[in-house]
C-alpha cells in the first residue's frame, strides 16, 4: 500500500491529558504528525482535533481504530485530501523596503491572493490561507528577497460526506 | 428536566456527609465492594493511610514490600476473582515503581485500579520532593488515568476509574490525588457509575455477522478455534464448550486462553504459539476456517503474518473493534462480548463431527508426544526437568490447583503441561512477559481464591527479581506453594544464545544463593530437591502443607523448550528439537 495523506479528525471531550494520549498513539508507531490543530467542534463542549498523517490508509485506519479507544474520545475519523475541503494559513514578515524596492513582491501579493495584515515602517505582514501547495509555492516567490519570519498553521479540514457524529451525541442526550 | 437536576441536587445535599477527601477515598472503595488492596505509603498518601487505619476491621491493606508487588499482587487478585484489583502507593518513586504493572495490566487487559498519592496542588510543576508527573509516564499503558486536585472530583471520578477498569475489555486506571485533595473536606455523596458518553464499552452485535459466521461454520470441513482470554474475561466457558461440542471443532488455547476450557476435554487440542503444541500450530496451516475467539493474533501466536493461515476463512470473535484487521485480516468480525456473541450464535450452528480432522491433531500430538512430551515428563535421562515437576504437581493437586508463573523457560512449561479443570485458573505475564510477577501475583491469587490451592512456578532469574515479598507471605502465612525450578541460568535467553547466538552466554549464568536459606530466614517451611527419587515426595508433602511452602528444585541447567517456532518463522516451521 502506498502512502498518501490523511486528514484525521477527533471529537471528543475538552480535558487535559487527552492530546498527550492521542500523540502517544502515534508516537507508539513512529508515525509522524505532519501538522495538528485543536479548535472547539460544531458541538458544544465538544474539541476537534485535525491531524495530518502522510501513511498507508491500514495505518490511518489501526490509528484511528486505537484513537476511538481512548475513553474520552468520542469518534474519529480519516479522509484523504480528495474527501475534505481543507485549509493552512501561513503569516509572513517580510521587511518593509522591500514593498518600494523589489516591483516583483507586490505582483507575488496580488497573484498569492494574500492580505496585507499590518504594515510598520520596518516590516510589513502578509497573510494567506490556502491549500499546502499555495503557500509553499508563495513562500518559494518570496523566499529570494528575504522573509524575516515564516510560520504555517495545521490544517483545518470540514468532510465532504457527513460525519454522523451529531446523531450519536443526540444519542447520549436523550439518554 | 431541569427540575429532575435542581431536585438531585437537593437530594444530593441531604444525604451527603462532609468527610476529608482521604476518607471519601475509602468510602469509594468500600461502595465499590473492595475490602483488599496492596500498596506502600508514603508522604503523598499519608492521609489515606491514616483513614486506612481507621478502617481496617471493613479494608485489608496488604504491604508488599515493593509498589511492584503491589500491581503484580493486584494482578494476581483480579485474574483469579474476575474482580478489580486495586493498588495504593505514594508520589514519585512509589508511582514510578507501579508502571511495569500497570503495563502488565494493559496489554493482558487486566482490570484493576491504582491510587498514587501526589504533591499538593500549589507545588506542581515545582519539582517538589517526590513530584514526578505520573499522569504523564502511565498515560501510553493505562485505559483511563486522571489527576484529582479537588476533594470535590473525588466520588464521581472513583466511580468513573472503577467503571472503566471493569467494563468491557478491562484495564488499568490510574488515579492521582494530590495531598491538598486529601486533607481538604467535601460533601460526599456516592453514585455508582453506569455509563461515559464518550466510551462506548462494547461494540452493538450485528445479527448479520453472526449469520454469516455460522454459515461458514456449518460449511467449513476442517474447522478451528483459537480461543484467548476474552472467553475468561467475557465469562464465556460454557458457550465455547458448547460450540466445540455441538460443531464438533477442535479448539486450542493462546496461553491467556488456557484453563477457560479443561485441558482433558476430547476437543482440547492444546496450545498455540512459539512454544506451543505441534499440531495446533502446524494445522494453523491447514484449516479451512479459523475461528478466533478473544485473542489478538500475538506474533508470539502467529508467527510469520505472511504465512499465517492463508488458505483458510478467518471469522474474529472481539470486543474491541481495534483488535479487528490490526494484524491479521479477517473474513468476518463478530463484535462484542463473547459470551452474548457465542449464545447468538449457537442455536444456528449445526450439529457435526470432524473425526478426520481431529485425526489430523491426534497423529500430530503423537508425533510431538514422542519426540518431546515424552522427555519432558517422563524422563529417562539423569537430570530433573521441568516438565516433570509440572507432571508431579498436576498429580498432586488433581488439576484443581491456581498454577501461577513468571516469565521463561518454566512459564512454557508450566503453561504446556500444566492441567486445569477450572477457570481463571493460569495465571501468568503474557502480553508482557514481565519477570518477577510470579511471587507478588501468587499473594494476590491465593487472596482471591483462598478456598483454592496456588502454586507459584518460578525461575531462578524472575524469582530475585521480586523475591522481598516473602515478606507478605510470612506475614500473613499466606498458604501459597512457591515452586522454584533452579537452573542456575536465565534459561529462555540461554536457549536463544544456544540455538541464535552460536552459545555465546552473555550474562546468562546465574550463581545464586542458597534459596532454601533465604526461605528459612522469612520462616517459610522449605525443601530442595535434587534427585528424581525425591521429587514426588517432596510434591506432595508441599501440597499437603497448612502453611505457606517453597520447594527449589534443581533442574538441568541446559534444557531447552520445544516445540519452538523461532521468531519471524512460519509456525508450519516449527521445531521440534
Amino acid at each position: 500500500m502506498e502512502n498518501q495523506w490523511y486528514t484525521i479528525s477527533v471529537y471528543s471531550e475538552n480535558n487535559v491529558g487527552l492530546l498527550n494520549r492521542i500523540s502517544g498513539i502515534f508516537l507508539k508507531r513512529h508515525i509522524n504528525i505532519e501538522s495538528l490543530n485543536v479548535s472547539k467542534s460544531e458541538i458544544e463542549n465538544v474539541s476537534k482535533f485535525t491531524i495530518v498523517i502522510f501513511s498507508t490508509e491500514d495505518w490511518a485506519r489501526k490509528i484511528v481504530n486505537q484513537i476511538e479507544k481512548q475513553i474520552e474520545v468520542i469518534k474519529a475519523y480519516y479522509h484523504t485530501d480528495d474527501e475534505t475541503i481543507y485549509q493552512e494559513s501561513a503569516l509572513f514578515k517580510v521587511a518593509s523596503h522591500l514593498l518600494f524596492d523589489e516591483r516583483q513582491i507586490q505582483n507575488i501579493i496580488k497573484e498569492s491572493n494574500s492580505q496585507i495584515v499590518t504594515v510598520s515602517r520596518d516590516f510589513f505582514v502578509l497573510a494567506k490561507t490556502g491549500r499546502r501547495h499555495e503557500i509553499d509555492e508563495m513562500h518559494d516567490a518570496l523566499e529570494p528577497y528575504g522573509i524575516m519570519q515564516f510560520v504555517r498553521s495545521g490544517r483545518i479540514a470540514v468532510s465532504k460526506a457527513a460525519m454522523p457524529i451529531t446523531n450519536i451525541l443526540a444519542e447520549f442526550q436523550n439518554q | 428536566m431541569e427540575t429532575l437536576k435542581a431536585q438531585k441536587k437537593e437530594n444530593k445535599k441531604s444525604t451527603s456527609i462532609r468527610i476529608t477527601g482521604a476518607e471519601a477515598i475509602i468510602h469509594c472503595l468500600l461502595a465499590e465492594g473492595v475490602d483488599l488492596i496492596y500498596g506502600y505509603p508514603g508522604g503523598a498518601i499519608m492521609p489515606v493511610y491514616d483513614e486506612l487505619y481507621k478502617f481496617q476491621d471493613k479494608l485489608t491493606h496488604i504491604l508488599t514490600r515493593h509498589e511492584q508487588g503491589a500491581t503484580h499482587a493486584a494482578q494476581g487478585y483480579a485474574r483469579v476473582s474476575g474482580r478489580v484489583g486495586v493498588a495504593m502507593a505514594t508520589s514519585g518513586p512509589g508511582a514510578t515503581n507501579l508502571v511495569t504493572g500497570i503495563a502488565d495490566a494493559q496489554i493482558d487487559s487486566t482490570p484493576m485500579v491504582c491510587i498514587t498519592g501526589q504533591v499538593a496542588r500549589h507545588l506542581l510543576g515545582s519539582d517538589a520532593f517526590q513530584e514526578t508527573d505520573i499522569v504523564g509516564i502511565s498515560t501510553p499503558v493505562t485505559k483511563w488515568n486522571y489527576q484529582i486536585t479537588r476533594a470535590e472530583e473525588i466520588p464521581e471520578i472513583m466511580a468513573k476509574a472503577f467503571y472503566i477498569a471493569k467494563s468491557g475489555r478491562p484495564g488499568p486506571v490510574l488515579v492521582d490525588i494530590t495531598k491538598n485533595a486529601q486533607f481538604d473536606e467535601l460533601d460526599f455523596v456516592y453514585e455508582k457509575c453506569t455509563g461515559v458518553r464518550s466510551y462506548k464499552p462494547a461494540p452493538d452485535i450485528e445479527v448479520s455477522a453472526i449469520e454469516k459466521a455460522a454459515e461458514l461454520i456449518n460449511n467449513a470441513k476442517k474447522p478451528y478455534i483459537v480461543f484467548g482470554q476474552g472467553v475468561i474475561l467475557g465469562e464465556a466457558e460454557e458457550q465455547l464448550k458448547a460450540l466445540v461440542e455441538k460443531a464438533g471443532i477442535p479448539a486450542a488455547w493462546t496461553i491467556l486462553g488456557l484453563s477457560a476450557m479443561d485441558t482433558d476435554h476430547p476437543l482440547n487440542v492444546g496450545m498455540v504459539g512459539m512454544h506451543g503444541n505441534y499440531g495446533p500450530n502446524v494445522l494453523t496451516n491447514e484449516c479451512d476456517l479459523l475461528i478466533a475467539i478473544g485473542m489478538r493474533f500475538d506474533d508470539r501466536v502467529t508467527g510469520n503474518l505472511e504465512t499465517y493461515a492463508k488458505q483458510a476463512k478467518i471469522i474474529h470473535f472481539e470486543i474491541d473493534p481495534a483488535e479487528v484487521n490490526k494484524n491479521v485480516k479477517v473474513d468476518v468480525a463478530v463484535l462484542g462480548n463473547a459470551k452474548q456473541t457465542l449464545e447468538l450464535l449457537l442455536p444456528l450452528v449445526n450439529k457435526n463431527e470432524h473425526k478426520e480432522w481431529l485425526g489430523e491433531f491426534e497423529k500430530k500430538r503423537q508425533i510431538e508426544f514422542d519426540t518431546v512430551i515424552q522427555k519432558d515428563i517422563h524422563p529417562t535421562k539423569p537430570g530433573l526437568t521441568m516438565g516433570e515437576v509440572l507432571e508431579q504437581i498436576n498429580v498432586a493437586s488433581g488439576h484443581k490447583a491456581v498454577i501461577v508463573s513468571d516469565v521463561g523457560q518454566h512459564q512454557m512449561m508450566a503453561c504446556r503441561y500444566a492441567k486445569f479443570k477450572q477457570t481463571k485458573s493460569n495465571i501468568t505475564s503474557g502480553g508482557l512477559g514481565t519477570m518477577g510477577f510470579a511471587l507478588p501475583a501468587a499473594i494476590g491469587a491465593k487472596m482471591g481464591a483462598m478456598d483454592r490451592e496456588v502454586v507459584a512456578i518460578i525461575g531462578d532469574g524472575g524469582y530475585q527479581m521480586t523475591i522481598q515479598e516473602l515478606g507478605v507471605i510470612f506475614q500473613h502465612n499466606l498458604p501459597v506453594k512457591i515452586v522454584v525450578l533452579n537452573n542456575d541460568h536465565l534459561g529462555m535467553v540461554r536457549q536463544w544464545q544456544e540455538l541464535f547466538f552460536e552459545r555465546r552466554y552473555a550474562s546468562t549464568v546465574m550463581t545464586n544463593p542458597d534459596f532454601v536459606k533465604i526461605a528459612e530466614g522469612y520462616h517459610i517451611k522449605s525443601r530442595r530437591v535434587v534427585e528424581r527419587s525425591e521429587l514426588k515426595d517432596a510434591v506432595e508433602e508441599m501440597m499437603a502443607s497448612k502453611d505457606p511452602y517453597f520447594l527449589e528444585v534443581r533442574v538441568e541447567k541446559e534444557d531447552n523448550v520445544f516445540p519452538m517456532v523461532p521468531t519471524g518463522a512460519s509456525i508450519s516451521d516449527i521445531r521440534l528439537k
